[in-house]
């Protein structure tokens, strides 16, 4: 089921309301504090990438996110209409040096460099290119809930 | 938390002191700072990231254009970074090996080649 749903006009200043929303629904969700900075970081690499190719391609068009918990854990979704990602090198730092700073004007990371730090980051993300865009997804594990906490009538005995 | 910027100079270093968040909404006023220090002839700088609670890839991309900037110049950008959650990002896209990182503003003022 999902928890969360996101429709954000692709504006930088919505990548922090994106981060802040997400991980209060995370928290919610019972994810572990030590899982939150890595998903913190994540949500942001994947909703800026979005972010910067919809300024580029798809001004119009909103970035949509996702955020679901069910028995296998946390999932959530960042879902843009840009142009697919190209393989990168391999070596970040020298990406990097090579497309950063050439000229005042535009020294914003390569896309393709956040992906990269995603994969690098996340255990468990899917990159999946489709017809109109790109959906990363990424899970996290959640602990076990204990039996009888959220079914019709129960007794709420974890705590909040 | 916004993006806090403070510089002082500090022997031939010129300290800046970051605070808050780094990401694609606030890091174009990093690389302005950056870019002003290198235009007034400040090529030795050591960027204090001791207060910084957020650090994506935009970040990072600023941090290593402005390297670009002051190696244009002969210069230097140390960092000053002990906190493991803003290290990793380094780690992950290999720039450990690009910046000098230093345990304290002290550490990184003082440092040589």
């Amino acid at each position: 089921m999902a928890l969360v749903e996101l429709s954000l006009p692709p504006l930088a200043a919505h990548v922090r309301t994106a981060r802040l929303v997400v991980v209060a629904a995370a928290r919610r969700a019972g994810l572990d504090d030590a899982l939150v900075d890595e998903l913190r970081l994540a949500l942001g690499e994947a909703c800026s990438r979005a972010v910067g190719l919809h300024a580029k391609h798809a001004p119009a068009a909103p970035v949509l996110v996702t955020v679901a918990d069910d028995a296998s854990g946390l999932t959530i979704t960042v879902t843009d209409q840009g142009p697919a990602a190209e393989p990168t090198s391999g070596d970040l730092a020298r990406d990097m040096l090579d497309s950063a700073g050439d000229d005042a004007i535009d020294d914003v990371v390569d896309p393709d460099v956040a992906l990269a730090v995603l994969s690098g980051l996340v255990d468990d993300c899917t990159i999946e290119h489709t017809g109109a865009g790109t959906t990363v997804t990424m899970r996290w594990p959640l602990p076990p809930r204990p039996v009888g906490v959220g079914g019709p009538g129960a007794t709420q005995v974890s705590q909040v | 938390m916004d993006l806090s910027l403070s510089t002082r100079t500090e022997g031939d270093r010129t300290v800046v002191v970051v605070g808050g968040e780094i990401d694609v909404y606030t890091a174009p006023k990093l690389r302005e700072q950056l870019i002003d220090l290198v235009s007034s002839g400040q090529y030795h700088l050591v960027v204090d990231m001791e207060g910084v609670e957020f650090l994506d890839s935009t970040g990072l991309g600023v941090l290593v254009g402005g390297l670009k900037r002051v190696r244009a110049h002969e210069g230097s950008l140390r960092l000053v970074c002990t906190q493991e959650r803003i290290l990793k990002i380094f780690r992950i896209t290999g720039l450990t090996k690009v910046f000098p990182i230093h345990g304290s503003v002290e550490e990184a003022v003082s440092a040589t080649e």
